[in-house]
């Protein structure tokens, strides 16, 4: 279990004020000047060294990640925050943006001084109204005691932080489709090359970050890289916020350390599954985009990237949603592929066309009402759209469904067969 | 599934005529100053937003046509990016807008539960505005509080932990007009484990 001091969300929940007067007493801002002092190629360096993977999903290493931003292109380069948070299941970033919204305001100034940015966009999904008022006021304090703005900190570099709101698009959670509609444009996704680092807001070098990578990096470069890999495994390493929710006693937000076994996850914090472990039908481990796991699998496996890939899902988000027994599971996938064709962005034809057949054959699979061979039919048709889009949401919207046939055909071919029966 | 958000149809009976509140003209210089001056394009969503706050919840013709002007673009490009975001409605809302969660999370703790109640107490369809136009009641995707769920949108804020009986009691109560409590339901400050085990 994470040691207390080891926390690097120590206001996770709001108990605290999350204010500048208590950001400051959690040691937040209290020597940003001399992280800055360590330079750019020291941060990222640092950032290396810790092996931090990005917390989005994608788990990509931040530290190569914003070593690609060029040293001098002559153009604005621009740090976006992503906090356009709508995986289903997850709800982590939520809460920093809320109860501790100065970590990420530090981690902005930090990161975007790594990337030679002096500008910072942080694009909040439009419906987290009174999380996007806590940041603002955050925002506000920052400029007023010159945390941020013309000579950040002390450190000579002007760095301003913007808040921009969404208004209610999955879609602008990939990092191609926030761009264009902090552009002003629809959120479809770009096709890449180019990559944001060369081309991205407004035609300029861009990272763009998921919430929870900024808000850990100053609490890595104070501890020092060593200490933050020291955490959970090697390539899987330190702490992460892990959303449990669904058929749990206790639905929480949990910091914990990489690589916790999963049952140990929700029977330390989550108040374990709802009428005992035995009751557990399965687990989608990261958000509603990676393959769920049957009761087997979750008895032993670890959360973390690599563990999870093994076993053909994906730590994600880290959003684990638990279904015991009583759960329709086909029902579950099915209001999942509800989600996706909702939110395909309509661009690509194989996920325009292919999410709302999945939905379609997904509701009818509830009851039976299909042929046995459409099952392998529905199979062919998600692998046809795997990886034959421009962005994931195509492959995100495949995988559930791969997944739930996976480990429960037995279920569906009962339903088909009980059916059947009845109608004849 | 109807929504207001999601209708590709402008709602051409009501053409009111639109013009930026005094307060809201402030407004808008202040968020053209976030983007560089040749990149004003990016304050659409905020811009639609205002319009939509001022205009009691959705966008008439006008108001889209407004936030063209203001920003020197094309109408149909605004346009294009109102129907393109859920949070956009095109036709009149109640003065309640209820968005029900309906995502998995929010399902597997009983969110189709709430929509029957939401039904029963607004007298209403999913999709639909009440009568005495005080409740829009609709499904939405989900609204990222998972570790609250089953949790519901009501205007601007998050209604979380609910159950049949608490939201019952919660939607008669905005019905009488009584102040209602934003946030957990339950007494959760925000998304701790509820109690120690």
């Amino acid at each position: 279990m994470l040691k207390q001091e080891d926390k690097i969300f120590k206001n996770l929940y709001g108990f605290d004020d999350w204010k500048l007067k208590g950001a400051l007493k959690r040691g937040i801002w209290s020597n940003t000047k001399n992280l800055i002092k360590l330079g750019s190629d020291k941060i990222v360096d640092e950032i290396k060294i810790s092996q931090l993977r990005g917390r989005g999903g994608a788990g990509f290493p931040a530290g190569l990640k914003w070593s690609f931003m060029p040293k001098d292109s002559g153009k604005e380069h621009y740090l976006v925050v992503n906090a356009d948070e709508s995986e289903p299941g997850t709800c982590k970033d939520r809460e920093i943006l809320r109860n501790d919204p100065h970590l990420l305001l530090e981690g902005c100034l930090v990161a975007g001084f790594a990337m030679h940015a002096h500008t910072c966009y942080i694009y909040i999904r439009g419906e987290y109204y009174s999380e996007s008022s806590n940041l603002q006021k955050a925002i506000d304090e920052a400029y007023e005691n010159n945390l941020i703005g013309k000579n950040a900190c002390g450190s000579g570099w002007d760095f301003d932080i913007f808040l921009h709101r969404g208004a209610g698009a999955y879609i602008c959670g990939e990092e191609t489709a926030l761009l264009e509609s902090l552009e002003g444009k629809k959120g479809q996704p770009r096709l890449k090359p180019p990559f944001p680092a060369g081309a991205g807001l407004y035609g300029c070098p861009t990272t763009v970050t998921n919430v929870e990578t900024i808000a850990v990096s100053p609490t890595i470069l104070r501890r020092g890289g060593d200490w933050f890999a020291g955490l959970g495994s090697v390539n899987n390493t330190g702490t992460k916020i892990f959303s449990i929710s669904g058929h749990v006693n206790n639905p929480c937000n949990v910091e914990e350390e990489m690589g916790i076994p999963l049952k140990e996850l929700i029977e330390k914090h989550a108040g374990g599954v709802i009428g005992g472990w035995d009751n557990l039908l399965a687990i989608i481990p990261g958000g509603a985009s990676v393959p769920l796991l049957p009761k087997s699998i979750c008895d032993t496996v670890k959360m973390d990237f690599d563990s999870l890939k093994e076993v053909k899902s994906g730590l994600g988000t880290a959003a684990v949603i638990v279904m015991n027994k009583s759960t329709d599971i086909v029902e579950a996938i099915a209001r999942l592929s509800h989600f996706y064709k909702h939110e395909s962005c309509g661009q690509c034809t194989p996920c325009r066309e292919g999410t709302g057949w999945m939905y379609r054959m997904m509701e009818k699979m509830i009851h039976g009402d299909v042929l046995n061979q459409d099952i392998d039919k529905l199979l062919d048709v998600t692998k046809q759209i795997e990886g034959h889009t421009i962005c994931a949401l195509g492959d995100a919207a495949a995988w559930p469904i791969q997944g739930l046939f996976r480990h429960f055909r037995p279920e569906i071919e009962k339903r088909i067969e009980e059916r059947n029966r009845r109608v004849a | 599934m109807h929504h207001p958000g999601t209708n590709n149809k402008v709602y051409k009976k009501i053409n009111n005529n639109f013009e930026w509140s005094k307060d809201n003209f402030e407004k808008i210089s202040n968020i053209l100053k976030k983007y560089p001056s040749n990149k004003i394009q990016s304050a659409v969503i905020p811009l639609l937003d205002l319009a939509q706050r001022q205009n009691k919840g959705w966008l008439s013709k006008n108001s889209m046509e407004k936030v063209a002007e203001t920003l020197s673009m094309s109408y149909i490009r605004v346009l294009e990016v109102a129907t393109f975001y859920s949070m956009f409605n095109l036709e009149p809302i109640g003065k309640n807008f209820v968005q029900i969660c309906r995502t998995t999370p929010c399902w597997l703790r009983g969110s189709d539960k709430l929509s029957k109640v939401a039904q029963e107490v607004c007298n209403t369809q999913i999709g639909e505005t009440s009568d005495d136009k005080k409740f829009t009641v609709v499904e939405v995707e989900c609204l990222g509080a998972c570790c609250n769920a089953p949790m519901i949108q009501i205007n601007d804020e998050y209604y979380e932990d609910l159950d049949e009986e608490n939201f019952r009691q919660l939607l008669n109560d905005l019905k009488s007009n009584k102040p209602i409590k934003i946030g957990s339901q339950i007494g959760r400050k925000s998304s701790q484990p509820e109690r120690e085990f």
